[in-house]
């Protein structure tokens, strides 16, 4: 025989009136209409512990892997400094800033799609956030937090170890160490930038039929290959170069090579470049915000 | 009401106009076959889905302003499970509870209570994924009572269980309708409304066919008894034409024939007399299901 206990709850009035009732829902509702974003944070952290180890790998792994095979292999090769502006920096120099940047956009196609299709499909646990005192908004922006989170790490792992490649090769990786950090933020940027919109697209799918691998394949890769990552834009033919003017990843290269070896960029191009990714994340996020409660309230 | 466009076609009439109020304490059902309308019906008294026009009130507010508010105030059960796989079951029910505004210290002690409520104390470490339909199902109940809800929604809370599984669910619904809590449930199973409803309403198409008490329903639309005889499908629909003048009415399912009368066992004996012999057959109480049978023409379960 199993004991049975009562249902656990506080005392409280079993038959109040509905003046009653409603004044009790109007002060429940006061902290998660605040502070729901948060709560779905803190949900999206905690469930993220699960694949912890595979982002801890992967923001310590790839920047090694990616930085020691430059260093080791294709800076070697590559002895002839790169022309910036009127000087001219070591090969590693100039492609650490847009490594780092593609390592958070890399974050960004992680966490933007298949958690937001197991959201709304697979698993479905935005109908459980949304069930509860929490709105469809605050669904977004927590989702956004948490990944933003995991980015900010991914990019600050990146930085560190540029620095620490520096002091064991004895390199200067960081010729401008007053403004390199700003490398990171400016990497969540662009993160969110390529990252937001994506989330919108994941949010407006109802069926996977591998869009999220075509996004890795021509998307992502082309993004990676044409937007002046391993060389400088211009180097490209003309008709190619366009690639480089859309991409998220560029403009947030160039602003990163501003801030690590202090790449000259004239005042209205960065205004450009910053602009340009905080249009794409700002409108991205609209969008997002308002698919999710399209799709939420049906 | 609820509308769902659809392409090159009017748009599809989810829910037309159901009419209906539920009182603080009360246990009501909402009773259809699949495609009724319940679950969307469901999702529009949980603030969740918006109505297309009509008017809602839910504890005294609007949801569509007060959305948060009001679902601050309920527990939700829904039809498929939406835990979170990737937590365990402790984990799910606290985070849940912050999701209230719940200080994390409240959340903890309210997520061991309720695994004791749930039976589930010691799965607690167990991941989601790793629990059966039934466990997850109660965790589920549990998950929606983490914010002591004056109004517990159940949609179909019961399918896919195992009939020892219903038992343990049903007992702890009922220990919630005795401390004052509202339940407002969906279901196509006939005992269960039976067993848990104080009033229901018959739903099909999205349109109300009738409301009452379950008593009260099968009195009005149904005889008090029913003989179900069986004559092997080939031979029912011929036979049932014999048997017109038997009871106050004769249904004809693909199995079986039903003759409703006041007195079951009377039918039966006069079938004997008639010369006809039956391969099966039996006297009951009318149920819900009849009730259904009347008003819609089709049973619950297709």
């Amino acid at each position: 025989m199993t004991t049975v206990r009562e249902a656990p709850g506080p005392e409280r009035r079993a038959h109040p009136s509905l003046d009653e009732l409603r004044a009790e829902a109007l002060a429940a509702g006061r902290r998660p209409r605040r502070f729901g974003s948060w709560y779905v944070t803190e949900h999206i952290l905690r469930a993220m512990r699960a694949y912890g180890w595979t982002i801890v790998v992967g923001a310590l792994g790839q920047p090694l892997v990616y930085l020691f095979g430059l260093a080791v292999g294709l800076a070697a090769l590559i002895r002839q400094e790169i022309p910036v502006g009127g000087g001219s920096v070591s090969y590693l120099v100039f492609v650490a800033p847009a490594l780092l940047m593609t390592a958070t956009i890399a974050v960004a196609s992680e966490e933007f799609t298949y958690p937001v299709m197991a959201g709304f499909k697979w698993r479905r646990y935005f109908y459980g956030f949304n069930a509860s005192a929490l709105s469809s908004p605050q669904i977004a922006n927590g989702v956004a937090i948490a990944a933003s989170a995991r980015m900010l790490f991914a990019g600050a792992a990146y930085y560190m170890f540029i620095w620490a490649f520096g002091a064991v090769f004895p390199l200067v990786t960081v010729p401008a160490p007053a403004t390199g950090w700003i490398a990171v933020p400016v990497g969540l940027l662009a993160g969110l930038a390529f990252g937001m919109p994506l989330m919108a697209y994941a949010a407006s799918l109802h069926e996977d039929r591998g869009q999220f691998a075509l996004v890795q394949r021509f998307v992502f890769m082309p993004m990676f290959l044409f937007s002046g990552t391993f060389y400088p834009l211009e180097t490209l033919p003309w008709w190619l170069q366009w690639i480089g003017w859309i991409s998220p990843l560029w403009h947030a290269t160039q602003v990163g090579r501003m801030a690590t070896f202090g790449a000259p960029v004239d005042g209205a191009l960065l205004a450009v470049h910053v602009g340009y990714l905080v249009l794409l994340a700002l409108g991205g996020y609209l969008l997002a915000r308002r698919i999710f409660t399209r799709r939420l309230a049906r | 009401m609820k509308s769902y466009p659809v392409k090159g076609k009017p748009d599809f009439l989810a829910v037309d106009g159901l009419d209906f109020e539920v009182a603080s304490g009360e246990s009501f059902g909402l009773l259809g076959p699949n495609g009724a309308g319940k679950s969307t019906t469901m999702r529009m008294i949980g603030a969740v889905s918006t109505r297309t026009s009509g008017e809602l009130e839910i504890l005294g507010l609007d949801p569509d302003r007060h959305g948060p508010e009001i679902r601050s105030r309920l527990g939700v059960v829904p039809q498929e499970d939406n835990l979170d796989g990737e937590l365990n079951a402790r984990e799910n029910l606290y985070v849940y509870g912050r999701y209230f505004g719940l200080p994390g210290r409240v959340c903890a002690q309210k997520a061991d209570e309720l695994l004791v409520f749930a039976q589930l104390e010691d799965k607690a470490k167990n991941k989601v994924d790793q629990l059966s339909g039934g466990m997850k199902r109660r965790l589920t109940i549990a998950r929606g009572l983490i914010n002591d809800p004056r109004i517990l929604l159940l949609d179909e809370p019961t399918t896919g269980l195992d009939p020892q599984a219903r038992h343990i669910l049903w007992d702890r619904l009922f220990r919630l309708k005795e401390r004052g809590t509202t339940l407002v449930l969906t279901t196509h199973y006939m005992d269960e409304a039976e067993q848990l409803c104080d009033r229901l309403v018959v739903v099909d198409k999205g349109r109300i066919m009738a409301q009452g008490t379950p008593a009260a329903l099968i009195r009005e639309h149904s005889s008090r008894e029913v003989a179900e005889v069986r004559f092997g499908s080939e031979h029912n629909e011929r036979i049932a034409r014999r048997l017109a003048g038997f009871g106050e009415r004769v249904e004809v399912l693909p199995d079986r024939i039903l003759v409703y009368a006041h007195d079951g066992e009377s039918v039966l004996a006069r079938i004997t007399e008639a010369g006809l012999q039956p391969l099966t057959s039996l006297v009951r109480r009318s149920s819900l299901e009849d009730v259904f049978l009347r008003l819609t023409g089709r049973s619950l379960i297709e």
